[in-house]
Parts: structure tokens; C-alpha cells; sequence
């Protein structure tokens, strides 16, 4: 029978859940790396045994962390933590993510140009067909990529090239926090970057073009139709149409059916159309889920209800999802990275709240559980379908 | 040989339990008893001081015999006290909370 396994990541710690294919009931183990802050963790889709974890903390930086035996044991995958006697030790580069060639500058909150700064990964995307191939998004926003299982980065700097000194930070910093792959075509990838937009490359990462035609920011830009600038929250895909992206913005939800060329809005009849994160049914490509946020200003769900919205019809039409969920005083916020679906059928959904609860759906989101509360705040849910 | 005490979220990243001991030939400095733990402790790299700059990392401290050796260069010689083991040479996280 299969199982599924949630990988959570918090401010002080990372979680994993797991549960039988009937998804009832939950096993919590952790936390692990206590302490830290656990931006993501995410598992090969060709090992499910490999994960791979970005640990970072204000005192001592970023930490890369690695599991090949899925969550129970955790290494730097370049620091040996006990010295083979008579073997030099190796170079600790696992941790180190460095910019290619001229630094650069990008333009600051001021609107003055600042220089690149790295200060964390938010974001590991394991490769579709190699374990030992990641890619991670950088703040300050680049992207790095490993091919030796995260011993060492390296830097894809064409994507600093696509007017990187007009990108400027949100308030939550200018993170990469949205690695999209193409699964019929290993050379284009999609990229989301806050507040810089979105951008895809169609040759492995050389080189990189904003695809923000279509939104709008009139709020947060003085040209609301700005080439780049935008403040992108998450796209997701489905799998089996990979030149259909489903975007979040900081206001407004919107989809692209030309892989990005030409986006147009669905909020439709969304109680409000700010939120973080947006993710794709498993099995219905036009089924897709978002939770809406009252506003920028105000990071709690509108009425004090929490629910996650639903559209069978790729946006436009919205039907809000409660069974389960708290409907009266609650104000968490759901941070982009924490939904994932599963590919059981029923699909299941699950999502994680920075009042530390995190919630699933083992029929699509038609009724909720609550898998876990009183973690840490949680910064990212993904979750594993195991054989 | 050298005594270093590292914060808890050091210990716990490098999986020692308690002060870790270095032998450095002379002059014991602050950089030479870096370049050694990290030598160790690969894991530690980049999370004390920079990868490429070896500068300190912003909220990392360095005390030794009630001083603080943060701001000193790291060619500074140790005080007698901690390069014949009496006294530790302290990595401390600055400190957060209320």
C-alpha cells in the first residue's frame, strides 16, 4: 500500500509526517535541525530517500543538509562531520554559494543600486531524472545548481543578466522562491523571484527572459506593466501541460496557456486575490487551489476564516473550501511554499500556516484534518508519495 | 592545545559534545585556530566567517580571558592563557531575545 511523506519546514525546525495511504493517521517526527530555521526540504521524484534541506540561520548563514535515507539521518553533504583518520577532510563547499564573475548591484528598497549579497536558499528543486542534480534559489535572488548530489554550487548567472539591476526586494527580501521544470524538456526551467517577476530559459540556464507580459502592478510599480519588477508569489504546473503555469501574484491570480508569452487574470470571484501560495491537482490539470489573504497590508485570512478556494475551471470560477478548517478568529498566513499536493487518488492537499498547523486533504480538499498544530511557524510544506 | 568552546548550534552542526581541542603550532592566532576547526569540522565552513572573505560573520563574537578578540585581526596572537590550554577561546552567537 502506499504512504505519503510531508516534509515541513519551520522557523525553528524541520518536521516529517507520515501516514498510510488513507491518510488518518499521522506519525510526527522531529524536530529536526532544532533550532534552525528550515527554509525547505524536498525529495528526489527518482530516490524518494534522497532529500535535500536548506538550513539557515541570521547567526551562522546557510547550511545545505542531505538525507539518503528518507529523513531519518541528515549530513553536510561536503563536511564530514567525523574525519576519516589518514583521509584529508574534505572542503565544507557544500555550504558555499558564490556569485559568478562581477558581482553586480540590483536596485535597493531606496531605489539606490546595491550590491548582490547572499544570505540564504530558499528554495531546492531536486532534477526529475538525476538524484544527485539540484537546483536552489538564492536570496539575494540568483539561481545556484548542483550536479554531484550538493557537495558543491555553482551559479547560473544568465539569469542576473535578464536586467537583474532593476530587480528590488519585497519586504520579505529578493528571494528566487519558485523553480518550475519542464518535464518534457530538460532545457527550459521556470523561475519566480520577488520582486523581479517571473522568467524562463529554454537552454538548461545560459541564458533567461522575463515572462511578465500580462500582469499588472498598479500598486507596486510606477509602469504597472513593467517588463520586470513584479512581485511574484508562485506559479505552479501540472505535469502533464507544461506550457500552462498558474501564477499568484501579490495581487491578482493568473494563468498562462502560451509557457508564459502572455499571462491573463482568473481571480474571478476570489474573496480577494492577494495570497502565497497556488498548486495544481494531481490528477484534473484545470483544478487548482489558492488561499486568499485579506491583503498586503493585513497577512490574515478576510473575516477570520481560513479557506483554501478551489477552481475546477483553471480560475475564473471559485468555490471556498471549509470543512475542517477554522472558521472564526483565526489570523495565520499560509507562506508560499507551504502547499503541496500528493499523486494518491483521491489527490491529497496539504498546506501549513505560520500559527504552526499544518492541514490536509485526503480528497482533494472537499474535507480537511488537522495533520499537526502548535509547530513553529511553517515556511514550507512538501509532500512525498512513496511506493 | 587549544580549547574551543563553540554555541550550541555549532556543537550540534559539527556532532561534537563539548569543547573541541586543537593542536596549532605556534603563533596560535585567531585565524590559525579558525583555519584548523574548520579543517576538522568542514561542516562548520562558511557558518563562523565567510567562505570567500574569511571575514566574521556579523553575529559571531570571539572572547578569550575576558576580552573581546572580536574586532582584533586574525593574526592577533592568543593570550598565553589559551594557547597553553588554561583558558578557552570562545565562539559566541550575539545575543537574541528579551
Amino acid at each position: 500500500m502506499s504512504s505519503v511523506r510531508v516534509l515541513v519546514g519551520t522557523k525553528k525546525g524541520a518536521f516529517i509526517l507520515t501516514a498510510d495511504g488513507k491518510r488518518r493517521d499521522w506519525k510526527v517526527d522531529g524536530p529536526f535541525f532544532a533550532g534552525w530555521e528550515m527554509y525547505h526540504l524536498k525529495g528526489s521524484p527518482v530516490d524518494p530517500n534522497r532529500i535535500y534541506a536548506s538550513q539557515t540561520s541570521g547567526w551562522f548563514g546557510q547550511v545545505i543538509q542531505r538525507s539518503d535515507d528518507g529523513g531519518k539521518t541528515w549530513s553536510t553533504p561536503d563536511g564530514a562531520a567525523v574525519p576519516v583518520p589518514g583521509e584529508m577532510p574534505s572542503g565544507g563547499a557544500s555550504n558555499r554559494f558564490a556569485y559568478e564573475g562581477e558581482v553586480g548591484t540590483h536596485k535597493f528598497y531606496d531605489g539606490t543600486q546595491h550590491p548582490w549579497e547572499f544570505k540564504r536558499i530558499w528554495h531546492l528543486e531536486p532534477s526529475l531524472t538525476d538524484p544527485d542534480t539540484v537546483w536552489a534559489g538564492a536570496e539575494d535572488a540568483a539561481l545556484f545548481k548542483t550536479t554531484d548530489g550538493g557537495r558543491t554550487w555553482k551559479e547560473l548567472p544568465g539569469l542576473r543578466g535578464a536586467k537583474g539591476h532593476l530587480w528590488q526586494p519585497g519586504a520579505g527580501g529578493m528571494g528566487l522562491h519558485t523553480i518550475v521544470l519542464d518535464p518534457t524538456d530538460a532545457q527550459r526551467l521556470y523561475v519566480a523571484i520577488s520582486a523581479a517577476g517571473a522568467f524562463r530559459t529554454d537552454d538548461g540556464g545560459a541564458t533567461w527572459k522575463p515572462i511578465n507580459r500580462g500582469l499588472k502592478s498598479m500598486w507596486e510599480l510606477p509602469d504597472p506593466d513593467a517588463e520586470v519588477g513584479h512581485c511574484v508569489h508562485r506559479i505552479a504546473m501540472h505535469p502533464s501541460r507544461p506550457g500552462v503555469l498558474f501564477m499568484q501574484k501579490h495581487w491578482d491570480v493568473l494563468r498562462t496557456d502560451n509557457a508564459g508569452e502572455e499571462w491573463r487574470e482568473v481571480s474571478g470571484n476570489l474573496p480577494s486575490d492577494f495570497g502565497f501560495p497556488i498548486d495544481v491537482h494531481a490528477h484534473e490539470p484545470e483544478t487548482i487551489y489558492v488561499v486568499p489573504i485579506k491583503s498586503d497590508s493585513e497577512h490574515f485570512p478576510p473575516d477570520g476564516k481560513l479557506r483554501v478556494y478551489r477552481s475546477r475551471t483553471g480560475g475564473n470560477e471559485w468555490e471556498a473550501l471549509t470543512r475542517g478548517l477554522p472558521q472564526e478568529h483565526c489570523y495565520v498566513n499560509v507562506l508560499r511554499d507551504a502547499m503541496a499536493v500528493d499523486t494518491m487518488d483521491p489527490c491529497g492537499v496539504y498546506f501549513g500556516t505560520t500559527g504552526g498547523q499544518v492541514y490536509g486533504s485526503a480528497d482533494g480538499g472537499d474535507t480537511w484534518m488537522t495533520l499537526t498544530r502548535d509547530l513553529p511557524g511553517v515556511l514550507s510544506v512538501e509532500v512525498q508519495t512513496l511506493p | 592545545m587549544i580549547r574551543v568552546v563553540l554555541p550550541y548550534h555549532l556543537r550540534t552542526l559539527a556532532r561534537v559534545p563539548g569543547e573541541v581541542v586543537l593542536d596549532i603550532p605556534s603563533p596560535v592566532t585567531v585565524g590559525a585556530v579558525l583555519d584548523a576547526l574548520e579543517t576538522r569540522h568542514p561542516a562548520l565552513r562558511g557558518t563562523i566567517r565567510d567562505h570567500g572573505t574569511l571575514k566574521r560573520r556579523p553575529f559571531i563574537r570571539f572572547f578569550a580571558c575576558r576580552e573581546d578578540l572580536s574586532l582584533d585581526s586574525p593574526e592577533t596572537v592568543l593570550p598565553d592563557a589559551v594557547v597553553s590550554g588554561t583558558e578557552p577561546f570562545l565562539v559566541v552567537g550575539a545575543m537574541a531575545g528579551g
